[in-house]
């Protein structure tokens, strides 16, 4: 086998000599994928762009080697770096729509950069275009990106990246704004090059379930650090670092409603990693020998970065109670209760005819992808989509369909949580502020700070943070707050539009941890996703929405047991999940079955 | 102190005060610095001058001697006398008239975006009246009907100044209003006034801060061409601009008459235009990078 890569003590450093990638060796052989998972802020973004020798802006790579097929990367000067990066290195990006030049057209986009005459290059990108699986005619090459959806886009970023032949391609979060169906296309895509093409590639993900449906190698990143490194099915099978099996455990399973386990704390800022073993803060197992640092070693054919390395298996740290099924019982009164919406945007129309029922302490889930009108539903509920009919109830009694025309106590009553985090909060009020600004309409409220600490309480931010900005949490802790903002209004229905979208896995369990005890103080919740297994671990009911209408409706064991649409079903079947191996002896094995 | 932006920041230790914050940044304290000084300048000025401003002290265009230390301008009288006490007008009507069309722009601005329809409609079609309007015409006719007061200047400086603000703090208030916390605000009745204030106003703060930087430096290069086209500040009495004008036939004679006053605009607006950009780059760094 030959070796593509091979990264040794590779070392990036902030300008003051903080490491934010620390001594980290990588090596592939050719034609493998290597999957690197971290959560945010683990470092796995900057090393991606350290084998591309390249750093953003106040950062420097500080030591260690790169060499891809023969070429020190490290060593190469300016002129032929850029080179190297077209024909040695290819990278492709997270976000397609800021990747690509909106202003060029496919065809520029793709050829830009190769060398020959322009009948020879068109033919190479008709070539390339047939690859990915788009239309290769004269027409599709004059588009520019911006007429594509998201998921041609990334397929066009994939394209540009291969075109020029690279020994090595570097997948930075590829797949992770893409709705579930589109991402396994775009993830077959990737698998499929891999063989065809025998690419070599390197897959960052903070997502395992992904990394283990692409890669066959995985480097689990924490703080800068390599803390597990080893083949994927051997990892999968048998983690060794509790952070590899915590981050297996955040990870929800579209089989059975299991209690996912958060991983406590948050990662390490630069610079303020714990002395010892890194992951030794929020680890539960951590003893006294974890105060010096491990190296990371060698047992059983994985790399692991741990003083107990047999401890991720030998204890029982999978999850105890398993296996809660969904909220039974008399169906109670509806708190919100909408029939016949139509919504329409201009002459379009969004939504047709739905219906839907919110229950005290129970979660209807509706199911769509992008542009299924999940989003417009949602909005339309809160009265802030004014083209709208139909007829809304809540606690029975009518509800105006716009929230200008609606009183304050049914203001209060719906609350409702934003999918992006970093948005929903303004930025130049802190924390405390913002909570207090949903008071003002409670005139019945006294001791706002009581209030705001206690809300803070619940959702488990520290109430010293009110004085904080947003600017300065986490994006978890972000959404926490705006939880914390919809729960002081006291209100009795949360609308939660995608609010785990845009989290880590690690970050989204403790969300849906947080919004199920919710459920169980007997909040109704209506939860908007693109996602199955979060439905299968919060939802008693499902919706399922296609093109504005209501495709599939019932509880949440019967729809996602045994779907009778084929939307749902094809949905089912696009839905990514760990290879069973990597999930041992979860209790009782309920019936899988049905046509997926 | 350049630093750099990671995602991961350390964590800062107590949120220092917002005044603070701005006195730390360098920018903001050269700004200040150089604006306090020429403050001074122009009050203590007049009373260290030499000579009396307006009295001839020898020949026109006389070259710096021992007598005139920066020489004499096209009437023969003290530059350095003339340029101590000239400051005065420039030093209160250019930031007032900055600060005003900031203000009533920024007002416009956030008040036509929220409410958009008829609001929008009405005062944004009258601004983009007053853009297409020259200035000069507005000016002559101004003055020549109510004479050079300086109130008048300075409302007419704002005319001029006021519908660009208008125009950029409206560029970026509308993405906020697609903004989360935005549509929160309103999914919670909030009023639309108090989502101007609390929500739009502070995050358009940036913007605001350098427009009005921009806008110091604007007011005074329209009063002092208001003073070069004879339509400002009349003579005899000492201003800056006046000055320019005044000596412009005498620049390849005695250059100082016309340089000492520009140097003093250009610092002055420096100095508006440091504390400026430099408070918008502190309030960037609160706002820190997502």
């Amino acid at each position: 086998m030959m070796t593509v890569l091979r990264a040794s003590g590779l070392t990036v450093e902030r300008s003051d000599g903080a490491p934010i990638v620390e001594d980290v060796s990588l090596s592939l052989d050719k034609g493998e994928v290597m999957g690197i998972v971290g959560e945010s802020g683990s470092g796995k973004s900057t090393l991606a762009l350290a084998l591309l020798a390249y750093a953003r802006r106040g950062v420097r790579i500080a030591g260690g080697s790169v060499r891809v097929a023969g070429t020190d990367m490290l060593e190469l000067d300016a002129a032929d770096l850029r080179k190297a990066r077209r024909e040695v290195v290819a990278y492709v990006a997270q976000d397609p729509g800021a990747a690509l030049n909106p202003m060029l057209t496919l065809g520029t986009l793709l050829t830009e950069g190769l060398a020959g005459g322009r009948a020879e290059k068109v033919t190479r990108a008709r070539e390339i275009l047939r690859k990915v699986g788009l239309p290769d005619d004269e027409a599709f090459l004059q588009r520019r990106p911006r007429q594509l959806s998201g998921g041609q886009q990334q397929r066009i970023a994939i394209a540009m990246a291969v075109i020029a032949k690279p020994k090595l391609i570097i997948l930075d979060e590829p797949t992770t704004g893409l709705d579930v169906s589109t991402r396994a296309k775009v993830l077959d895509l990737i698998r499929q090059l891999c063989i065809s093409d025998d690419l070599t590639a390197i897959y960052v993900s903070h997502d395992l379930a992904v990394i283990a449906n692409v890669a066959d190698h995985v480097t689990v990143m924490y703080g800068g650090q390599v803390v597990e490194q080893g083949r994927m099915q051997e990892v999968l099978a048998t983690p060794r670092h509790p952070y590899t099996r915590a981050l297996l455990d955040a990870v929800p399973s579209l089989q059975v409603r299991q209690d996912l386990r958060p991983i406590r704390g948050r990662v390490p800022a630069v610079g303020e990693a714990p002395d010892g073993c890194i992951f030794s803060d929020r680890c539960d197992y951590a003893v006294d020998a974890c105060s010096t640092q491990p190296a990371l070693r060698l047992v059983g054919g994985t790399q692991v970065r741990c003083v107990r390395p047999e401890l991720a298996q030998t204890f029982e740290m999978r999850p105890q109670a398993v296996s809660r099924s969904e909220r039974q019982g008399a169906s109670r009164p509806a708190v919100l209760q909408a029939d016949g919406i139509n919504a329409f945007y201009g002459h379009r129309q969004i939504l047709f005819d739905v219906g839907l029922k919110v229950e005290p302490g129970r979660c209807l889930a509706v199911v769509g992808e992008s542009g299924s009108g999940k989003s417009t539903l949602s909005r339309c509920l809160i009265g802030l989509h004014g083209n709208v009919t139909g007829e809304f109830r809540l606690d029975g009694k009518p509800l105006p369909l716009t929230v200008g025309e609606r009183d304050q106590h049914a203001r209060q009553r719906l609350q409702y949580i934003f999918q992006n985090p970093n948005a929903s909060l303004n930025p130049r009020r802190t924390i405390g502020q913002s909570l207090a600004a949903a008071l003002v309409n409670r005139p019945e409220a006294s001791g706002y700070g009581t209030i705001i600490a206690e809300a803070l309480e619940r959702v488990g931010i520290s109430p010293d943070l009110a004085t904080r900005y947003p600017a300065e949490l986490s994006g978890g802790q972000r959404q926490r707050v705006a939880i914390a903002r919809a729960l002081v209004a006291n209100p009795g229905v949360l609308l939660c539009d995608e609010v785990t979208s845009s989290l880590d896995v690690s970050v989204q369990a403790s969300v849906i941890e947080l919004l199920r005890s919710l459920l169980a103080d007997g909040l109704g919740m209506l939860f908007v996703t693109h996602d199955l297994a979060v439905v299968r671990n919060i939802a008693d009911t499902v919706a399922v929405l296609s093109a504005g209408r209501v495709v599939e409706q019932g509880g949440a064991d019967k729809v996602l047991s045994a779907p009778s649409h084929p939307y749902t079903q094809s949905l089912l079947a696009n839905t990514l999940q760990l290879p069973t191996e990597a999930v041992p002896a979860i209790a009782p094995r309920q019936y899988v079955g049905g046509s997926w | 102190m350049e630093m750099t932006l990671t995602t991961h920041q350390r964590v800062r230790p107590r949120r220092a005060s917002g005044w603070w914050r701005l006195w730390a940044s360098a920018q903001v304290r050269w700004g200040v610095i150089l604006l306090a000084a020429m403050t001074a300048l122009v009050v203590v000025g007049p009373f260290v001058a030499p000579y009396d401003p307006a009295a001839p002290v020898g020949k026109p265009y006389d070259v710096p001697s021992a007598v005139a230390w920066l020489g004499t301008d096209n009437l023969g009288r003290d530059v350095l006398s003339r340029v101590l006490s000239g400051g005065v007008y420039l030093a209160w009507m250019a930031p007032v008239s900055a600060l005003l069309s900031v203000v009533i722009g920024a007002a416009v601005a956030l008040v036509t975006a929220y409410y958009r329809g008829w609001t929008d409609l009405v005062l944004m079609r009258s601004l983009d009246v007053l853009l297409a309007f020259p200035g000069i015409l507005l000016t002559l006719l101004c003055v020549s009907v109510f004479g050079p007061q300086p109130i008048l200047l300075v409302g007419l400086v704002v005319l001029t100044l006021m519908p660009g603000v208008a125009r950029v703090i409206r560029g970026a208030a509308i993405p906020l209003l697609d903004r989360e916390y935005v549509l929160w605000a309103k999914a919670v009745g909030t009023p639309g006034p108090v989502i101007i204030l609390r929500e739009l106003l502070p995050n358009v703060s940036s913007p605001l801060l350098v427009e009005l930087g921009l806008r110091l430096s604007w007011s005074v290069g329209i009063l002092s061409s208001m003073s070069f086209i004879g339509y400002g500040i009349q003579p005899p009495a000492a201003d800056w601009g006046l000055m320019v004008s005044e000596n412009g036939t005498g620049l390849g004679t005695q250059p100082f008459a016309v340089l000492a006053p520009i140097l003093m605009i250009i610092l002055y607006t420096i100095g508006g235009g440091l504390i400026a950009e430099g408070a918008a780059r502190v309030m960037a760094r609160t706002e820190g990078k997502a």
